[in-house]
């Protein structure tokens, strides 16, 4: 006997219930992403404080300088041996800014809202560190903040 | 005799071929699960560290009235050997000299105005790990009260001028 097919040869899918997920999954990684993080360098193990918390508005002219466990300085992706080699960079950094300012009081002013960011690994030396400052005012740069992790944060 | 014309339109349902933008979404998904690093949450402490010292002699015009230094001492290994501020030395196991350096600071200058104007200067060996530098400045700074309100002390903090690298 002979059975007739029933129906199409192939099922038509309803793709919609995944797409509308695909989409929410990828507007939620675009939320979350944090270029920020790119400052923010996985080698740098810092200190915890209960006390440090987030900045309420950001920096005007931030500069981030980070140090590893064995003093090392890592600016701008690149390491360096001790602060005295990021002396150029800052004067490249205050350049940069007075180059943008027209009149004395103007520059005065710049140098002035830059915050230098310390983040330095919690097993690094205080007084290399303190170099940091010191070759910062140096450049003119005078004021500072520590980064720590925020103890029972995620 | 009437023609009839047929009726020549759209068809009741357009079949579109989803394939091409299910690709880009799912290379997109792919990128962002990729690309996502889950960072951790950080704080700041502001330091003040003025750029014109006080000459030799001198009172320094941005020392505050109420100074205390803070004195840390570090063992070959940078861990922390001592700390005293004021000839108080803090000892003890654990948390337990934090825990003195703060109840020291909140005698000193309490949650008034006072603690706004005092100041503290961290004098540390060159060698002292970062992080007991760090814990002192969370001490001196305040602390969270059993209500999860930040209670303040001071919020001056400056350091004293570096010393020399122990040979």
């Amino acid at each position: 006997m002979k059975i007739k097919a029933r129906g199409a040869n192939y099922v038509e899918l309803d793709y919609t219930p995944m797409i509308d997920m695909t989409f929410q999954l990828i507007a939620f990684f675009m939320i979350v992403i944090n270029f920020e993080a790119a400052d923010q360098d996985q080698s740098v193990q810092l200190p915890t404080s209960v006390l440090a918390r987030p900045p309420e508005t950001a920096f005007e002219s931030p500069i981030t300088i980070q140090m590893v466990a064995d003093g090392r300085i890592l600016m701008g992706g690149e390491y360096y041996a001790d602060a005295e080699a990021i002396r150029p960079l800052l004067k490249n950094e205050r350049y940069i800014l007075q180059s943008q300012a027209s009149t004395e009081a103007d520059r005065k002013r710049k140098l002035a809202q830059v915050t230098v960011i310390i983040r330095a690994d919690r097993e690094a030396q205080t007084g290399r560190v303190q170099d940091i400052i010191q070759v910062c005012q140096d450049i003119g740069f005078e004021r500072f903040t520590l980064r720590a992790r925020v103890e029972g944060g995620y | 005799m009437a023609i009839k014309f047929k009726k020549r339109g759209l068809p009741d349902k357009i079949p579109i071929d989803m394939t091409p933008m299910i690709d880009i979404v799912f290379q997109l998904l792919a990128f962002f699960c990729m690309t996502l690093r889950v960072a951790s949450a950080e704080g700041d402490f502001a330091i003040k560290m003025p750029l014109v010292a006080a000459a030799a002699g001198e009172p320094d015009p941005n020392q505050s009235p109420e100074r205390f230094t803070l004195r840390m001492r570090a063992d070959a290994a940078g861990d922390l050997l001592e700390m005293t501020m004021a000839q108080q030395a803090f000892t003890g196991p654990g948390d337990d000299r934090w825990t003195q350096l703060r109840q020291f600071i909140a005698g000193q200058v309490g949650q008034g105005s006072l603690a706004q104007a005092a100041e503290v200067e961290l004098d540390c060996d060159y060698n002292l790990k970062y992080e007991y530098v760090i814990r002192a400045i969370t001490a001196v700074s305040g602390d969270i009260g059993p209500d999860g309100r930040l209670i303040k002390l001071i919020e001056k903090i400056n350091f004293a001028p570096r010393r020399p690298p122990a040979n």
